[in-house]
């Protein structure tokens, strides 16, 4: 079986960002970037079900300018097999970006598509659903415990009341939740590795993917701030702010 | 220009988040219709029936939607959704399961978690974990939206007198199956509907621990959140998460108890109208957002807290 991973390039999950004061977008520059923690999740279980002999190969992809080679070579270290980049500078919304990742499926044919459930800068949690409609392949998304069956997967996920469990048809799409393993670290020997296993470059065009959007981003302001609290000295003195002061107590 | 709002709802009755993708329907303006699809529903759309401000009630009534498979909701919810100019839902697990695939399915895109409607085809949303607010216009011939639960005041559930219409489309993909859930019982208010939460950190240290807590969200009527260190440590279950990845939420009173405030959680819960914060290091970010800051050990503040209740 073969595997294919998807992996965002995205501001590091410990940055805290600033928007640009014209208001055109966020900051990038000279920020740290990484690969989506949820896409480490995602190529920690792939290579896990290497490891267990159920897959043969990792293939981990990602789509946007050739910096995202670096998000590329991180994944190789940590495992994966080979990597495909598609390379556009185009700000890519994830529709089109769903489109060049059918185009993959179609070419490399994977039974088992693994995605994050959420990219950590637009949160959006939409392309792997929009993949599984594009692909017309069953969708297990928000997954806390894969399962690989007969032809299936039986996969455990994590809804607004707790757990649910179902069971999709192989080839499928799943998206990971935070809860469905602790990616490990790269070994430096593994870094030196990665550096030797192959990468292939495709253009959208070369695809054949169309990657207009038709949602356009007017402006990106910051959030309405806080007024600034006090420090209460006891316990009495909270119940009794929150009783008379701000009245939300009784 | 119609607007198809499709509810969440359990079969016997309507979930109040619904109430809120109805609102942010009435803000765009126009028609609005709510789609029901699931398994014996007519309590459901009974209750879709007199929402005020709906027109009608569409309603699927078929097995195959009885959990809501993506799969098949959405081949349901594509057929009938082009001839609307906005179809949308609130941003549950289960929305965010089944709508991108409802999108892509009608070959447009869907705009996430709406907190603002500006026109019918320009929308506010939070990106970067609530750090920035991005405006959006959409050129697509329909607009998929879901809806932050915590951004629109809930509609009326009462007054309303939608007609009622089944539709007979039966769409079931055999592409998946569902097999079983853990649904915790739920001995206090929703997280999502809570108007006072209190929620744990790692500095709870245990599941036990967390029995602090319950006995003060007993005497609030709260319900009890978690921060994601205390739920990926076992302490409490996934659903209790709030944050970017979790829950957003906005009580009128949210008290978080060795919590360190990290821009994850925050995005969760910093539209809260008042936040009260525990915390026994001065120097936790959690301050810069709290209202009513207390630098306590929680194993001593959180038991006077209850004691003065
Ligand atoms: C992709 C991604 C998604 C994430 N999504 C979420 C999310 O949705 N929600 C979320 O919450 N986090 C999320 N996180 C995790 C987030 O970054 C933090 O790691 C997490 O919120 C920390 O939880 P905490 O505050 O309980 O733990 P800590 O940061 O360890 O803080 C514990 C706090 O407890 C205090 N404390 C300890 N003992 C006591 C005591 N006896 N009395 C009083 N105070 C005490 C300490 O001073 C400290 O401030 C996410 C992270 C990533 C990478
Ligand atoms: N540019 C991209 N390159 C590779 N994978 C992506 C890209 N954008 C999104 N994805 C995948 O889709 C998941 C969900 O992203 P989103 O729908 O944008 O929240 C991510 O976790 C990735 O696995």
């Amino acid at each position: 079986m073969k595997v294919l991973v998807a992996a965002k390039r995205v501001v590091d999950y410990n940055v805290n960002i600033r928007v640009l004061s014209d208001n055109t977008g966020v900051d990038l520059n000279n920020v740290k970037m990484s690969l989506n923690p949820f896409d480490e999740i995602a190529l920690e279980e792939a290579v896990r079900l290497r490891e267990a002999g159920t897959a043969e190969e990792v293939i981990v992809v990602s789509i946007g300018s050739s910096a995202c080679q670096e998000q590329i070579r991180t994944a190789l270290a940590l495992g994966a097999d080979r990597g495909i980049l598609v390379e556009t500078e185009e700000e890519m919304q994830p529709l089109a970006i769903a489109k060049v990742l059918k185009a993959i499926v179609e070419k490399e044919q994977p039974q088992l598509i693994i995605l994050g459930k959420q990219a950590i800068d637009d949160d959006n949690s939409q392309t792997g659903q929009m993949l599984a409609a594009l692909a017309g392949l069953s969708q297990a998304t928000f997954a806390s415990k894969v399962v690989i069956g007969d032809g299936t997967a039986t996969v455990t996920r994590e809804v607004d009341g707790g757990l649910e469990t179902i069971t999709v048809k192989l080839p499928a799409i799943i998206t990971t939740d935070l809860r469905l393993n602790e990616p490990r670290y790269a070994s430096l020997p593994n870094i030196m590795k990665a550096k030797k296993k192959q990468v292939d470059i495709y253009t959208p065009e070369e695809l054949g993917v169309d990657i207009v959007s038709r949602v356009k981003t007017l402006k990106v302001e910051p959030p309405a701030e806080r007024k600034a609290g006090v420090i209460v000295e006891s316990v009495e003195e909270l119940v009794d702010k929150l009783r008379n002061e701000a009245k939300v107590i009784s | 220009m119609s607007i198809l709002v499709v509810a969440e709802h359990d079969n016997d009755s309507i979930k109040a988040p619904t109430l809120v993708a109805v609102a942010a329907a009435q803000a765009i303006g126009g028609d609005i219709e709510i789609l029901i699809a699931g398994s014996g529903c007519s309590g459901a759309s009974d209750a879709a029936s007199k929402i005020a401000g709906v027109s009608k009630v569409l309603v699927a009534d078929n097995d195959c939607y009885a959990h809501q498979l993506a799969e098949n909701i959405a081949d349901l919810i594509s057929e009938i959704g082009s001839g609307y100019s906005h179809i949308l839902t609130v941003t549950t697990t289960s929305g965010k399961n089944y709508m991108p695939r409802v999108a892509a399915l009608l070959d447009v895109a869907q705009i996430s978690e709406i907190s603002g409607v500006v026109s019918e085809d320009t929308f506010e949303r939070p990106i970067y974990a609530g750090n920035a607010i991005a405006t959006v216009q959409s050129s697509d011939s329909i607009k998929v939206l879901t809806v932050r639960g915590t951004a629109f005041d809930p509609v009326e559930a009462q007054g309303g007198s939608a007609s009622v219409e089944n539709i007979d489309i039966v769409k079931d993909s055999g592409l998946s199956t569902w097999d079983q859930e853990e649904i915790a019982k739920l001995e206090r208010p929703e997280l999502t509907a809570a108007s006072i939460i209190i929620s744990g950190g790692r500095g709870m240290q245990n599941g036990e621990n967390f029995a602090l807590l319950e006995s003060v969200a007993d005497k609030l009527g709260a319900a009890i959140g978690a921060s994601r260190a205390a739920v990926d440590a076992g302490f409490v279950p996934n659903d209790m998460q709030v944050g970017q990845t979790g829950k957003i939420v906005a009580p009128d009173l949210y008290i978080a108890v060795g919590i360190s405030g990290a821009i994850q959680h925050l995005a969760g819960m910093k539209d809260s109208k008042v936040i009260v914060a525990i915390n026994k290091d001065e120097d936790a970010p959690i301050f810069q957002v709290a209202d009513y800051g207390l630098v306590a050990d929680l194993f001593k503040a959180v038991p006077e807290l209850d004691a003065l209740l």
